[in-house]
């Protein structure tokens, strides 16, 4: 187990997967009410992977996610409220309602989606890092995407681009063990997702994805590495969802049995034994931060309740650009 | 001044000046540093720009594509030269799932500048695999601009407007068209790229397509005057969004029209411009409609069976005087 930093990180660490945690709680309940539609994938469980990883990013860095990337979105300072307002579908929402739950965009911040086609993502990350290398050169590109992405033909195109044309990428692969809901040996010869990504001679390494600041000293590592030779780096989180892939998920494929196994390794639960162990994380200190957090998502509800809806007028604009920007 | 270019030279001439003009313009494709380009559209380039502007790519058209993406929203004006658009099927998740919809699903917040460039079109015995004209799936997608250069001078000067858009712009470069040659002023350069463009004036009947058909459409008017019949060629150059304006127009001056295409009939993109017609022009029709489209089969080898599913002159001509002489 990793060294402890100070109180104030380990707070900040804790109180950020908390975050996450409760406001997918919240959005799943919301969605049994109806007010979120559509498809809504919770990351619970692998909040440990996006607060280590984001964590360490500076602003100038992009990102670029899949469609179960609310939590990505919140570490990264996209605001609640406009992420809310996106899962009701409003036009207050981070984009506009368009997107909904798998589309997040919010140029401001760095995060260019929201990517809802298994492993497209990745090839996309590759072109902005070709971008910021020519226009910010020690600025990074990072892709979060899941196990299931690496049958997919894009993964290994985009890992040999990122290679051969030597860009700064932080391929961060989330690995939960099931695509939807098939499991990781019935679908890849090789299990062993961070080979691929030697076999491409890009630097790898796996990193238990239920321990944040396991997560977060690898990220370090990583993004490190790749402001130092504008090269890729490919971290393999292993970790586990304890929601359904989706809403829709009846979850046939696992056992309850291994899902409470996994729940042992809950990142909030460890990181917060850890913690108070040594002292550096209370009970008041929780509540405290519980009150905040719940503060903070009854607002982006009530916001979200009381945001306009997009005008039926406005269904063909940004479709195209206006004529003649840049 | 003027010179007698190609159609290829002058796409070669549209890169140098944009890869001139402005350093976020990079050129990346399958073959197009070393190899000079498969049809040798880039050949000298790589000498004059290097390997960080002229980028050959492997095999890997959704991954390139993808790049190409990327590297649009991140600030960089990616030329994307997909080899034909047989290969293009294999990127069709990145064209069609995000170069498209990455604006409006984003809220306006991200644009695509992205010019993909693709060779098409059948007629040197290429076969099944190696023939398609598939423009009209991708004119299907909103959020796409699809364009096809038919002459010299839109050849020079698509390009450098397409680079000028803020959404992803795909040209399609016909292959029979490749060598085609015409006289350029030395100063010729962009060109719009919003309208259609009337090719030869008439008055009987309209011929109407673009691309890699437009010589054959001129050289069936040719023939048609012969018999004494004028026909007006419309030469569409954009087919999303497409110049429904233009359209009208010269059916409403020739009041026939035979729309001219060489993807297959069922589905075509003929079929599209022949429903504008007859949702806006319906009642200045004098007769009826006339596709000449591919023969529904898969493109065959052999000279004479791959002539015979094409488009050619004699079924334009035909197809023309039938509805000319129907009354």
């Amino acid at each position: 187990m990793s060294k402890l930093p100070d109180k104030a990180r380990c707070h900040a660490l804790y109180r950020q997967m908390l975050r996450i945690r409760r406001f997918e709680e919240r959005c799943g309940e919301l969605y049994k009410q109806q007010k979120i539609r559509g498809f809504l994938h919770l990351y619970i469980g692998e909040e440990a992977i996006a607060t280590g990883v984001i964590g360490r990013l500076e602003a100038r860095d992009v990102i670029s996610a899949t469609y179960r990337e609310h939590g990505h979105a919140l570490v990264r300072g996209v605001s609640m409220r406009a992420i809310m307002a996106e899962m009701y579908g409003k036009v207050a929402g981070c984009s506009r309602g368009r997107g909904g739950s798998m589309h997040l965009f919010d140029v401001q911040h760095g995060f260019l989606g929201g990517h809802a086609i298994v492993g497209a993502g990745l090839p996309i990350a590759v072109g902005l890092a070709m971008a910021r290398k020519r226009l910010d050169q020690g600025a990074i590109s990072v892709c979060f995407f899941g196990e299931g992405a690496a049958a997919e033909g894009e993964f290994h195109e985009a890992l040999n681009l990122a290679a051969l044309w030597e860009l700064p990428v932080l391929f961060v692969c989330e690995n939960n063990g099931y695509a939807m809901g098939t499991a990781l040996a019935r679908s890849e010869s090789q299990t062993d997702i961070h080979l691929k990504a030697q076999a491409y001679r890009i630097r790898a390494e796996v990193v238990d994805g239920m321990d944040v600041l396991a997560v977060d000293e690898a990220a370090e590592r990583a993004i490190n590495a790749i402001r130092a030779d504008l090269k890729p780096y490919f971290l393999e989180c292993r970790t586990y969802r304890f929601r359904p892939h989706s809403m829709f998920d009846p979850e046939l494929y696992r056992e309850q049995a291994e899902v409470s196994e996994w729940k042992k390794k809950d990142p909030l639960l460890t990181f917060r034994t850890q913690c108070g162990k040594a002292g550096l994380l209370d009970e008041t200190a929780v509540q405290a931060m519980e009150q905040e957090i719940g503060t903070e998502i009854e607002d982006a509800v009530q916001f979200s309740e009381q945001a306009e809806w997009e005008a039926e007028s406005d269904l063909l604009k940004d479709v195209y650009s206006p004529r003649g920007a840049p | 001044m003027s010179r007698t270019i190609s159609y290829r030279e002058a796409l070669r001439d549209a890169h140098f000046q944009a890869l001139s003009e402005d350093p976020r313009v990079f050129l990346v494709g399958e073959d197009v540093n070393c190899y000079g380009g498969t049809y040798a559209v880039s050949k000298g380039l790589a000498d004059h720009f290097g390997a960080d502007r002229v980028i050959d790519a492997p095999l890997s058209e959704s991954g390139f594509v993808g790049a190409g993406i990327g590297a649009a929203m991140g600030g960089l004006r990616p030329i994307v030269e997909v080899m034909t658009v047989n290969f293009s099927l294999l990127a069709l998740d990145q064209i069609v799932n995000a170069a498209a919809t990455l604006r409006h699903m984003s809220g306006g917040q991200i644009s695509v500048p992205l010019v993909i460039r693709m060779a098409m079109g059948a007629g040197r015995q290429l076969a099944a695999q190696h023939s398609h004209s598939l423009e009209g799936w991708y004119a299907h997608v909103p959020g796409l601009r699809v364009i096809a250069p038919a002459t010299v001078a839109d050849a020079r000067g698509m390009l450098l407007t397409a680079l000028a858009d803020p959404d992803p712009v795909i040209i399609f470069e016909h292959v029979g068209l490749l060598a085609l040659t015409d006289e350029l002023p030395e100063n010729a350069g962009a060109v719009e790229i919003d309208k259609a463009a009337v090719r030869r004036e008439g008055s009987d009947v309209s011929l109407i397509t673009w691309g890699g058909n437009l010589p054959k459409a001129l050289e069936a008017a040719k023939q048609l005057e012969a018999a004494s019949i004028s026909a007006e060629v419309l030469d569409l150059r954009t087919l999303r969004p497409l110049d429904d304006a233009a359209i009208v127009a010269t059916v409403s001056k020739t009041h026939r029209a035979v729309v001219i295409d060489e993807m297959w009939k069922t589905g075509s993109f003929a079929a599209e411009v022949c429903t504008r017609i007859v949702e806006q022009a319906f009642f200045e029709l004098d007769a009826p409609l006339r596709r000449v489209c591919s023969a529904e089969v898969p493109i065959p080898y052999a000279r004479h069976m791959e002539l015979a599913a094409l488009p050619s002159v004699a079924r334009i001509v035909q197809a023309a005087t039938e509805i000319t002489r129907h009354e």
